[in-house]
């Protein structure tokens, strides 16, 4: 009796909420499913050679999943993860942006320092666009209009114009800038840099940085601290940042800029991704082998699931 | 050898020639300055002598600063001064860069690189120092030179931190025959002191010809008869280290100059982004980056981060850059470097190598520090004379 009311009870929160959690694992060569819901691993698949950078497609139908040693990116049906195709996305790719509309990849090529610009309905590489030394974090702004890339040993955030494909600015940031994210509005940019234990805070218009935050902890060396992954709301209420080996995500005011709190999560805490509802904030632990599920609305950590050996990103799906 | 002086200078002036029509850049001039060497002996044919040690890195840094330069409108070149082997290097130095040149790169053994410390005039030119592992060296006063591989002192300490984590309280120190062991030696003694671990006993490796021939009957006779956790030796060359693991008396882990050691960079290394340079070097190189390497291409990428930061190339802006809190290189071992301003040397972790893998990182976890826990290697500020 008691048996059977669970799963009642466990059939109506799947129903109620369904959604699932794509988390790469970089040392199995796997993809790991989670339901978040449940805080469980569902299932792990076989992906391809060291999977790293991750996104799913807008109509969410298909898992977009860098392969680094393969040299590819793959297709990967989101139902059945089955492989579906592959994109040209040129040597040991990690990680890469989706335009707003789906038609376009932009791929960080660290080893050739340049970005290569895929057609995704073509499956064609249609530009090679050279950038600094080991590009690596991208982001596409949600209106369309541009592209950043950080290089990470050049320390620039290199602005691609999305129409003509090339650049048109660059900004010298903090050392070793690794990834960025553009608030909903495509107004601002954030960018974290690993080495300076920085977070900063671009206008996407002037393309000036507007502010430089220090993100310190107590009890913390200062060079533990290395940003990473970078989330801002849709509302544009809180930021997060992924702090590495701190161990820690930071909650931010995306208004004020004022640190809010630092929540304990796995060990080397890299990249970020919302639910679909933003109502958690999924966290890959590198060193833990976790995920950390966050509840956005109290800020606290909730859950860790353990996933397998260096979860690297991670996507939710409705 | 007059020849090829020539040649260089030639080569230089139509380049100088070429870029000044060319476009108005700012223009970075780095020497990068080394002696010829002949193969030294060695135990195995596994490790082939490399002749450009070093050198390739300092390539590799010149371009990495000139793909950020294209954005910058900086420019870095490379002026390679090569000394032959019956070359006088205090001579070719102050011959072809005294005074000529803001910044050299200078991979020499500790000796001759005094001699050039000696001769140079500190607010002409800034040595860094990308070849001696040297503790004397990084005692002078001052920050006139640039210290970017680490010391013996930081090596000793990284392995003591690991030894110490892994409770190998109790050690064995063979010590070989030339001078640099003994220094080697010298700094395990004193890290042993720092640490409380115990030296239960130290022993002179002869290296007469017998012991090499028969390593296998030798080596079990030498170690016979100490109680100890870990056998440490001190061999930089390479001459006899090699036989001690799998031969001693009793059964224990070799630590120190051969079996696990400590090292800036090692071929094992990839965590951080280092598999990113690692490729980059092999593909472009056609061989793995040695420690040398790497010394090289640090140098050069500090100064070219410097120049980035400062907007400038001259030495007056990018000295005291890299000298103050806001430098910070990306190194690819995860933690930004700087240096030291007591004595010049680049802070950094260590990584603690087997051949065929890379075992910990130094600092080990737990050993702290008010400042930074890379500070718990070698020569801390309050342990020198120098504020």
């Amino acid at each position: 009796m008691k048996n059977i009311l669970w799963t009642v009870a466990l059939c109506a929160a799947v129903t109620a909420h369904a959604e699932t959690v794509y988390v790469t694992l970089e040392k199995d060569n796997a993809l790991a499913v989670v339901d978040p819901i449940a805080g469980t691993l569902t299932k792990t698949v076989p992906v391809g050679q060291r999977p790293r950078g991750i996104a799913i497609s807008p109509d969410n139908k298909f898992l977009y999943i860098a392969t680094s040693d393969d040299d590819t990116i793959k297709i990967i049906d989101a139902e059945t993860l089955e492989e579906v195709g592959r994109l040209p996305s040129g040597e040991d790719p990690e990680t890469f942006a989706v335009s707003p509309d789906g038609r376009r990849m932009y791929v960080s090529n660290e080893d050739d320092s340049q970005v290569t610009v895929i057609d995704v309905q073509e499956r064609k590489a249609i530009k090679e666009i050279k950038v600094g030394v080991e590009p690596e974090g991208i982001a596409a702004s949600p209106d369309g209009r541009w592209v950043i890339s950080a290089s990470e040993t050049t320390n620039m955030l290199h602005w691609i114009d999305t129409e003509s494909l090339s650049i048109v600015d660059n900004t010298l940031v903090d050392p070793r800038p690794r990834a960025l994210s553009f608030t909903a509005d495509s107004k601002f940019v954030w960018a974290t840099s690993e080495m300076a234990g920085t977070l900063t805070i671009l206008d996407a218009e002037t393309r000036q940085i507007v502010k430089n935050i220090k993100l310190e902890v107590p009890g913390v060396t200062f060079d533990k601290i290395q940003p990473v992954g970078v989330a801002i709301d849709k509302d544009n209420r809180w930021g997060y940042v992924a702090m590495g080996p701190a161990n820690r995500v930071a909650v931010i005011n995306a208004k004020t800029y004022e640190i809010e709190k630092f929540l304990l999560v796995g060990e080397r805490v890299w990249n970020l991704a919302f639910s679909p509802d933003q109502k958690r904030l999924y966290t890959t632990n590198g060193v833990s082998n976790d995920i950390s599920i966050i509840d956005l609305a109290s800020h606290k950590v909730t859950k860790s699931v353990g996933v397998g050996r260096y979860p690297w990103g991670v996507v939710a799906k409705p | 050898m007059i020849v090829r002086s020539l040649l260089l200078g030639i080569s230089m002036l139509s380049l100088t020639v070429f870029v000044a029509q060319a476009e108005q850049k700012q223009e970075i001039e780095i020497v990068y300055f080394t002696q010829e060497k002949t193969a030294p002996p060695a135990l195995s044919n596994l490790d082939p002598f490399i002749q450009d040690k070093g050198e390739l890195g300092a390539e590799l840094a010149i371009d990495d600063n000139n793909t950020t330069g294209q954005f910058t409108g900086q420019l870095y070149k490379l002026n390679k001064v090569i000394v032959p082997i019956d070359g006088d290097v205090a001579q070719e130095f102050n011959d072809k860069i005294a005074g000529k040149f803001s910044f050299v790169v200078a991979n020499l053994p500790a000796d001759d690189l005094l001699k050039i410390i000696d001769a140079n005039k500190p607010e002409h030119t800034l040595i860094f120092d990308a070849g001696t592992t040297d503790d004397s060296l990084r005692q002078r006063c001052g920050s006139d030179v640039l210290h970017i591989l680490p010391s013996r002192a930081m090596r000793a300490d990284a392995l003591a931190q690991y030894m110490l984590k892994k409770r190998w309280a109790k050690w064995f120190l063979v010590i070989g025959a030339s001078d640099e062991d003994k220094l080697f030696a010298a700094a395990i003694k004193r890290s042993a002191k720092r640490f409380g671990m115990k030296i239960v006993a130290e022993k002179a490796w002869d290296h007469t010809y017998d012991a090499r021939r028969t390593a296998q009957s030798d080596v079990p006779v030498f170690t016979q008869g100490v109680d100890y956790d870990i056998l440490v030796v001190a061999d930089e060359q390479g001459l006899f280290g090699e036989y001690l693991d799998y031969r001693t008396w009793i059964p224990r882990p070799v630590i120190g100059t051969q079996g696990l050691i400590a090292t800036s960079w090692h071929r094992a290394h990839e965590q951080w982004g280092a598999v990113q340079i690692q490729n980059r070097f092999k593909e472009q190189k056609g061989r793995w980056m040695e420690e040398a390497d790497y010394g090289a291409y640090l140098a050069i990428r500090a100064v070219g981060e410097a120049a980035t930061r400062t907007q400038s190339s001259q030495l007056n802006d990018i000295k005291p850059y890299l000298l103050s809190d806001k430098f910070a290189l990306q190194g690819y071992k995860g933690r930004p470097l700087s240096f030291r301003t007591w004595n010049g040397q680049l802070r950094q972790p260590l990584l603690l190598a087997a051949p065929r893998s890379l075992v910990a990182v130094a600092p080990i976890e737990g050993f702290l520090h008010p400042k930074t826990e890379l500070d718990t290697l070698g020569f801390d500020q309050p342990e020198t004379k120098f504020k």
